[in-house]
C-alpha cells in the first residue's frame, strides 16, 4: 500500500483506545476472576484481628469499663480503651471540620453504635467474643434525635466536652443579598413556599470499611492498606494524630468495593489498628461490618429546608431564599472544602438565571453518627438541586404553569456565559433547552400528558416528573477550595519507557469509575500510545504523586486534566527529540496522532515510540535524558455538566405502592473519555437516586435508637425494583477550561435524579393539593398522601405504639 | 503441611470442639479441621485462601458471598463450613479453565457489568445457576434470579446485559 | 457477625436426631438455617449444640398422596416448591406465596417446614398453611403426631413443639371442592419481611365455597386467623358484597402496630385491599405464583 505525500499517517484514535472509545476495561480482567486485592484480602505474616464493642445507647456517660474477663480469653492480644487511648493523647482526633471527634469514648458515648473499646486477638471470632466480656456501665442521658430538639433551651449539651460550646449550634453561615432579595419578594406578584426533609441515607457500598495496619519496629515505617478514597489525606491527618513522621507513613488503597463518599473520612477504628499494630509490633487488621458501617460512618444528607420563590405572574423568577439546618451527628467531621460549612449548597438555582438571592444555613449536634457530607453528593450539591428542583415544582404548580415550559422560561441562555450566580458561582458552559427538548421528547411529553387525563377519568393516577440542573464539579480551584488547609488540585506522573511503552501513576484512587481504563485513554489522546501499552496505578502514597482523592466528582476534572497536561509537557519533549531524529528545528516539526513529521514533507516522520527510544539513547546535546515528567493541575475553576432527568411513575391508589413506567436521562458532560464507563456512572447514580427516592433511608425512635443500621431495614432496592434506564448523550457542551472538554459526571444522576421521582408522584397526586411527601416515598406515606390530602413529613423520631 | 499455632495451654483446648471434614472445592478435594461455628464464606476465604467470595452484610441480605453448593446458588454467610463434609463448592475461581473465561465472566467484561468487582463473583454465580437450569432466559428471569445480591455501583442494567450475552453465547456453543 | 461456639452433630438418621435433643438446656435443629443462622450470628439465639438434620435420607420431599393430602417433607426447600409443577397445578395459595418467600438464593436452602417452626410473625408460610388448615407433622420418641397450625404457634418464635421433638412433615388436608386463592404480599423490596401479607384459600363445589380460609402475616403477635372473614364467604357463591364482608371482617382481625413500615391504619387497609384482590381474581383465574412482588 502506497500513500501519497499529503495523506495522513495519523492513528485511529478509536482504534488504539484514545477518547470516545468504549474500551473495555483493564480492570475487569482480575475481578471476573475473583483476583481482586480488597482490603480484607490482604494477608500478612502474624496479622492479628481486631473487633470493635460499639455503645448500645445514644447518649449516655460511662461510669466504668471492666475489660478483664476480656483480657483472659486465650487468643486475647489487646484490650484499648478510651482511657488508655487518652494517656497517649489519641482518645480524641481533628475531623477534617476543624472539630474534633472521640476514637474512643471516655467520658460520655454521643450516639448509638460509638466505639467504645477494641480488641485484638488471633482470630476475628475470638475478639468477638471477647467484645462481649467486655462491662461497660452507663448512666443514660435524654437524647437528641433531630435539630429542634437540639435547639431546645432545655436541650442537654452533647458537646459539653468543647471548652466555649452552651449549645449544640454548630455554626450559623449565610452568603447571597439579603437586601436585594427582600426587595425582590417585595415586588412579587406570588411568592412559593416549601419546606421538607432530605433524610438521612448512607452511601453504603458493599465493602465495609477496614484497615489492615502494619507497624515495622525495625524500619519504624507504618503501612497501612485500607480502604481510602483519599489516600495522601490520610498519610497527612496520620502524621499529625499518631505524630509519625510524613515521609514513615505509607498508606495504600488497594481495590476498593465502591466508596461513594464513605471512605474519605478518618475512621477510629483505622487509628486503633493503627495504634494496636504499634503497641503490639504485629499487622492489625479490622474489617467493619455492615451493622459498624451503617452506624457509624460518614452518612449523607439529613438537611432540612425552608424555600421560598418570589416570582413574577408571567413565571420570571425574581430571587430565592433558602434556609437550611443541618443534622450532623455528635462530631462535625464534614469532608469537604473548610470555606463552606455547608458545602457547596449555594450552588442551587445555577442553571436558572436569577437576580438575586439569600441562603443561610444553620448546623445542630445531635445523638447520631458524625457525617452529612457523603453518598455521592458533590458536597451537598445533592441537597441544593433536589431542594432547587422541588422548589421549582411547587412554584410552578402556584403560578398554573406547564412544569416544562417555567423551567425552560428560566434557563440560563447559551449565549449568556459565563454566567455568575447570584450566590457567587461562575457557570461557563451549557445548552439547557437542548438538553430539555430530548427529554421531552424521549419521554413523548405531549402524549404523556393527554395519557394522564384519560387516566384520571378511570381512577388511575399517572405522573411525570422533570428534574433539571447543572452542578460544580471538580473541586477545585486553589483561591477558594481546600481541606484542613491543603488546596485541592490533583496531579500525575507519565514515565514513558524506551520502548514506547509507559506507566501512569495518580492522585485519584478509583473505586469502580475505571481510572485504569480511562486514563490511558487520554495518553493515547494527547500521545498516540496505544492505551494497552499505558499501565495506570492509584493509590499507593509511597509511589503515587500527590493527590487529594477522588470523590465529588472531582477526578475526571482535576486529575484528568493533570494526565492531559503531563502527557503535552512529554510531547513537549518528544518534539525536541523528534526534531534531533528528523534533523530539522523544532519549527518545521508538526504532530499527528502517534508521530511527528517535517511539515515540508510529511511522509518524513518518526513515530512517538521512535522519540521515546531517542530519548534514552540518542539525545541531542544539552537535553536531560528521559521522558518522563509530572504535572500538578490547579482548576481555573469547576466544570459543569448539565441534566435532564425524566420519570413516568403509576401510583395505586389503594396500596400507595407506585411503579416506575419510564425513567429518561439526559446528561451533557461534555466530552465523554468512555462512552460505556460514563454511562455506567449515571445509571449506578440513577439507582441512587431510585433508591433514596423510594425507600432507603436511616432514621431514629424516640430512644435514640438507629432504624436503618443492617440491610433488613437500610433497604437498597434489588434488580427486581430497579427501573431500566435510558440514556441520552445527543448533547454535548464541550468544558471551555478543561484540557481535553471533559467534566465530572459520576454523581449527577444521584444529585438531579431523586427530584424527578419525587415530582412523577407529587404529579400523579396532583389533584389532592398535596405539596410535599419526605423521602422516602414509602407505600404508607404515599397512601396517607392521597387519603387524607395532607403533607406528609418523615424526619425523626419514626412514630411508633 | 506444618502448621505452628500458639500454644494456648490444656484448657482452651478442651474448650474448642473441632470437626474433621471433607469437601471438593472447584474440583479439588480438601480436607478439613474446624470449629462448628465457623462459616463456609470463611473457610473459603480463610481455610482454603480463594478470597474472590466476599462478605458484605452481617443480614444474609447483600448476596456477595454466593457460592454453589452442589450446583445450588446459596449465601456462603448463612452456612456452616461443616455443612459442605461431603459436597461439592464451586466459587469465582473455579468459573474459568485454566485457559479459557466461562461466558459468563466474558459476558460481564463485554457487557460492562461491573465496576467496583465486590458484589460481581455473586452475581455471576446467581446467574450460573440460572443458566444451568433455565438457558434461554428473559430479562424478567434474570432479574428475578438475581434479586438475591444487591449492587449499588451499575444500576443492574448492564449485568442484565451481561448474563443475556452470556446466555446467548452458550447457547450458540452447545 | 459470628456465632458463639456451640457442638454440633450431623446424624444420619431420625432415631439419632431425636435422641440427641436430650444433649443440653438448649438445642436447636438445624434444616436450611436461613433464619436459625443469622439470628446465630447477631448473639440472638446461642445454642449450646445443633442437631444438622440435612443427611437425614428421605425428607426432602413434596407429593400429593392417595387420600389427596399434600405432604412435604423437612428437608423440601422453598426453591422446591417455587419450581413445583404440582403447586402450580393444585395449590393456588401456595404457589403464589413460594415465590415471594424471602430472595432467591434464600429460598435454595430455607425449608418451608423450618419456617413454620421458626414461627416469625412475619412468616409467609404460617399464614398460607393455617389458611389451609395444614398441619406439622411432629416425631419425638414416644412416636409421631398431627399439630394443626392453629394450635401450633404460642406466639413469637414460640411454637408446641416438645424439646424432643422433631418436626418432619407438613400436611395439607385434601381439598373437597376446587382450589383457588392466593397469596398477596407487601414488600418494599424483594427480601423484605412483609409489611403486610394475606392468604386466601378457597374451594367450591359448583358456584358454592365449601371451603375457606384467610390467615394474615405481620400484623400482629403471630399469625392471624381470619376465621369470621372465612365463615362470611362459605356455605354461598363468592359475590361482591361477601367479599367485601369478608375483607372487613379480615381487616378487623388484624392487630397491627404502627411502626417505620407504617400505621396501623395503613396495614388494615392493605389487608382489606389484599382480601379483595386475592378474590377478585376469581375461582378461575386465582393469583398465581406469578413473581407479583408487591400488591397485584
Amino acid at each position: 500500500m502506497t500513500t501519497t505525500a499529503n495523506e495522513s499517517r495519523a492513528l485511529d484514535e478509536i482504534k488504539i483506545g484514545g477518547l470516545g472509545s468504549s474500551r473495555k476495561r483493564v480492570e475487569d480482567d482480575r475481578f471476573i476472576r475473583g483476583k481482586g486485592n480488597y482490603t480484607d484480602d490482604v494477608v500478612l505474616p502474624g496479622m492479628l484481628h481486631m473487633e470493635i464493642l460499639r455503645s448500645p445507647l445514644p447518649h449516655a456517660r460511662i461510669k466504668s469499663i471492666d475489660a478483664s474477663r476480656a483480657w483472659a480469653l486465650p487468643g486475647v492480644r489487646l484490650v484499648l480503651t478510651g482511657e488508655m487511648m487518652a494517656t497517649r493523647n489519641l482518645a480524641w482526633m481533628p475531623t477534617l471540620s476543624y472539630d474534633t471527634q472521640a476514637v474512643l469514648a471516655t467520658d460520655k458515648v454521643r450516639f448509638q453504635g460509638q466505639e467504645v473499646a477494641c480488641v485484638i486477638a488471633d482470630d476475628p471470632y475470638i475478639a468477638k467474643d471477647a467484645c462481649e466480656l467486655i462491662d461497660v456501665d452507663y448512666e443514660p442521658l435524654p437524647v437528641i434525635v433531630n435539630p429542634w430538639q437540639g435547639l431546645d433551651p432545655d436541650a442537654p449539651v452533647i458537646r459539653d466536652d468543647k471548652v466555649n460550646q452552651a449549645d449544640n449550634v454548630i455554626y450559623n453561615w449565610e452568603v447571597g443579598d439579603k437586601a436585594g432579595t427582600d426587595r425582590a419578594f417585595e415586588r412579587a406578584d406570588v411568592i412559593s413556599k416549601l419546606e421538607l426533609h432530605y433524610p438521612r441515607s448512607h452511601p453504603s457500598p458493599i465493602e465495609c470499611c477496614g484497615s489492615v495496619a502494619d507497624f515495622n519496629r525495625a524500619t519504624s515505617k507504618l503501612t497501612v492498606y485500607m480502604t481510602s478514597q483519599a489516600p495522601h489525606i490520610i498519610r497527612a491527618a496520620v502524621a499529625m494524630v499518631a505524630e509519625i513522621p510524613e515521609q514513615m507513613i505509607r498508606i495504600i488503597s488497594p481495590d476498593i468495593g465502591g466508596g461513594f463518599g464513605n471512605k474519605v473520612p478518618i475512621y477510629p477504628g483505622y487509628v486503633c489498628s493503627i495504634l494496636a499494630s504499634i503497641l503490639l509490633e504485629r499487622p492489625v487488621k479490622w474489617i467493619e461490618d455492615k451493622t459498624g458501617n451503617l452506624i457509624s460512618t460518614g452518612f449523607a444528607r439529613d438537611v432540612y429546608l425552608k424555600g421560598e420563590m418570589a416570582l413574577r405572574r408571567d413565571g420570571k423568577i425574581l430571587g430565592f431564599r433558602m434556609h437550611t439546618d443541618a443534622d450532623h451527628g455528635a462530631f462535625f467531621a464534614d469532608a469537604q472544602p473548610s470555606k463552606f460549612k455547608i458545602g457547596l449548597m449555594h450552588s442551587a438555582f445555577a442553571a436558572y438565571d436569577v437576580p438575586v438571592a439569600h441562603l443561610t444555613a444553620r448546623g445542630v449536634y445531635t445523638n447520631k453518627a458524625p457525617g452529612g457530607v457523603a453518598y455521592r453528593c458533590s458536597f451537598r450539591v445533592t441537597e441544593a438541586m433536589f431542594f432547587q428542583e422541588r422548589m421549582v415544582q411547587a412554584a410552578a404548580d402556584d403560578l398554573g404553569i406547564d412544569q416544562a415550559a417555567f423551567r425552560r422560561m428560566n434557563f440560563v441562555a447559551d449565549d449568556d456565559f459565563p454566567h455568575r450566580t447570584p450566590l457567587g458561582f461562575l457557570t461557563d458552559s451549557g445548552q439547557y433547552a437542548k438538553c430539555l427538548d430530548v427529554g421531552l421528547k424521549a419521554i413523548d411529553y405531549e402524549n404523556f400528558r393527554q395519557e394522564q387525563a384519560e387516566a384520571r377519568k378511570r381512577g388511575r393516577l399517572l405522573g411525570l416528573g422533570i428534574s433539571t440542573m447543572t452542578e460544580p464539579l471538580g473541586a477545585g480551584n486553589s483561591r477558594e477550595y481546600d481541606i484542613l488547609g491543603i488546596k485541592m488540585f490533583d496531579s500525575a506522573e507519565l514515565k514513558v519507557h524506551m520502548s514506547g511503552k509507559a506507566i501512569l501513576r495518580t492522585g485519584a484512587k478509583s473505586q469502580g469509575q475505571g481510572h485504569e481504563t480511562t486514563w490511558a485513554q487520554i495518553i493515547a489522546h494527547e500521545l498516540g500510545i496505544p492505551a494497552d501499552d499505558v499501565v495506570v496505578e492509584e493509590g499507593d502514597t509511597d509511589t503515587a504523586p500527590f493527590g487529594m482523592g477522588t470523590y465529588a466528582s472531582r477526578s475526571t476534572p482535576v486529575a484528568g486534566a493533570a494526565v492531559a497536561m503531563v502527557a503535552r509537557k512529554i510531547r513537549a519533549k518528544a518534539r525536541k527529540l523528534a526534531a534531533h531524529l528528523l534533523e530539522v528545528s523544532e519549527e518545521d516539526i508538526e504532530w499527528e496522532l502517534g508521530r511527528f513529521y517535517v511539515r515540508s514533507s510529511p511522509q518524513t516522520g518518526v513515530s512517538i515510540q521512535e522519540c521515546a527510544m531517542a530519548a534514552y539513547s540518542n539525545m541531542p546535546d544539552g537535553m536531560e535524558p528521559g521522558l518522563e515528567n509530572t504535572a500538578y493541575y490547579d482548576p481555573p475553576n469547576l466544570t459543569w455538566p448539565f441534566a435532564v432527568y425524566i420519570v413516568t411513575v403509576e401510583v395505586d391508589p389503594e396500596t400507595g405502592v407506585w411503579d416506575v413506567l419510564k425513567m429518561v436521562a439526559v446528561d451533557d458532560c461534555g466530552v465523554r473519555i468512555n462512552p460505556m464507563i460514563v454511562e455506567g456512572q449515571i445509571m449506578g447514580g440513577l439507582t441512587e437516586a431510585y433508591a433514596m427516592a423510594s425507600m432507603q433511608f436511616i432514621t431514629f425512635d424516640a430512644d435514640g435508637n438507629c432504624v436503618g443500621s443492617n440491610y433488613m431495614d437500610y433497604l437498597l432496592p434489588t434488580a427486581w425494583e430497579t427501573p431500566g434506564f435510558e440514556l441520552h448523550s445527543e448533547v454535548v457542551t464541550p468544558c471551555p477550561h478543561h484540557p481535553i472538554g471533559a467534566k465530572g459526571i459520576g454523581e449527577c444522576a444521584a444529585v438531579g435524579g431523586p427530584a424527578a421521582f419525587v415530582n412523577a408522584v407529587m404529579d400523579a397526586l396532583g389533584e389532592t393539593g398535596v405539596r410535599n411527601i419526605d423521602m422516602p416515598l414509602l407505600p404508607d406515606r404515599v397512601w396517607e398522601a392521597l387519603t387524607y390530602r395532607r403533607d406528609v413529613s418523615g424526619f425523626p423520631p419514626v412514630r411508633q405504639d | 503441611m506444618t502448621m505452628v499455632v500458639d500454644d494456648l495451654g490444656d484448657e482452651a483446648a478442651d474448650e474448642f470442639p473441632v470437626r474433621r471434614i471433607k469437601f471438593s472445592i472447584n474440583g479439588r478435594k480438601k480436607a478439613a479441621e474446624i470449629e462448628p461455628r465457623l462459616l463456609l464464606a470463611d473457610l473459603i476465604r480463610r481455610g482454603v485462601g480463594l478470597t474472590g467470595t466476599h462478605r458484605g452484610c452481617d443480614t444474609t441480605n447483600c448476596g456477595a458471598c454466593t457460592v454453589l453448593v452442589d450446583g445450588r446458588a446459596i449465601k456462603s454467610c448463612t452456612m456452616l463450613a461443616v455443612q459442605v463434609d461431603g459436597r461439592e463448592v464451586t466459587t469465582v475461581e473455579g468459573l474459568a479453565t485454566a485457559s479459557e473465561l466461562h461466558p459468563i465472566q466474558e459476558g460481564f467484561k463485554q457487557e460492562h457489568g461491573l465496576q467496583c468487582g465486590f458484589c460481581t463473583p455473586g452475581m455471576m454465580l446467581a446467574a450460573k445457576e440460572l443458566l444451568d437450569r433455565n438457558p434461554d432466559p428473559t430479562e424478567e428471569d434474570v432479574r428475578w434470579a438475581i434479586s438475591g445480591n444487591l449492587c449499588r455501583c451499575t444500576g443492574y442494567q448492564n449485568i442484565v446485559k451481561s448474563v443475556l450475552w452470556a446466555a446467548e453465547k452458550l447457547r450458540a456453543e452447545a | 457477625m459470628f456465632p458463639s461456639r456451640f457442638r454440633y452433630e450431623a446424624p444420619h438418621s431420625l432415631d439419632e436426631a431425636i435422641g440427641l435433643l436430650h444433649g443440653g438446656d438448649y438445642v436447636k435443629v438445624l434444616a436450611g438455617g436461613q433464619s436459625l443462622v443469622p439470628m446465630m450470628k447477631l448473639r440472638f439465639a446461642s445454642p449450646e449444640m445443633i442437631v444438622d438434620i440435612n443427611n437425614l435420607p428421605g425428607l426432602a420431599y413434596h407429593r400429593t398422596d392417595p387420600d389427596g393430602s399434600l405432604r412435604i417433607g423437612a428437608l423440601c426447600r422453598h426453591a422446591d416448591l417455587e419450581r413445583s409443577d404440582l403447586l402450580k397445578g393444585t395449590q393456588p395459595t401456595m404457589a403464589a406465596a413460594a415465590p415471594l418467600v424471602a430472595d432467591p438464593l434464600v429460598r435454595n436452602r430455607g425449608t418451608l417446614v423450618g419456617s413454620l417452626c421458626h414461627a416469625d410473625p412475619q412468616g409467609d408460610w404460617a399464614s398460607v398453611m393455617l389458611a389451609l388448615g395444614g398441619s406439622v407433622i411432629a416425631q419425638g420418641p414416644g412416636g409421631r403426631r398431627a399439630i394443626p397450625l392453629a394450635e401450633f404457634v404460642t406466639g413469637p418464635f414460640q411454637n408446641v413443639l416438645e424439646h424432643d421433638e422433631i418436626a418432619v412433615e407438613a400436611v395439607v388436608p385434601a381439598a373437597r371442592g376446587v382450589r383457588s386463592g392466593g397469596y398477596l404480599k407487601l414488600e418494599r423490596r424483594v427480601g423484605d419481611f412483609a409489611t403486610v401479607g394475606v392468604a386466601v384459600a378457597i374451594e367450591t363445589s359448583g358456584s358454592t365455597v365449601v371451603r375457606a380460609g384467610i390467615a394474615l402475616t405481620g400484623v400482629g403477635g403471630s399469625t392471624i386467623g381470619a376465621t369470621e372473614a372465612a365463615e362470611a364467604l362459605t356455605g354461598k357463591p363468592l359475590t361482591a358484597e361477601s367479599v367485601g364482608q369478608a375483607a372487613e371482617l379480615a381487616a378487623a382481625a388484624a392487630r397491627p402496630r404502627t411502626d417505620h413500615r407504617g400505621t396501623a391504619e395503613y396495614k388494615r387497609q392493605l389487608v382489606r385491599v389484599f382480601v379483595k384482590r386475592i378474590l377478585a381474581a376469581g375461582p378461575a383465574t386465582a393469583a398465581t405464583g406469578e413473581p407479583a412482588e408487591r400488591a397485584a
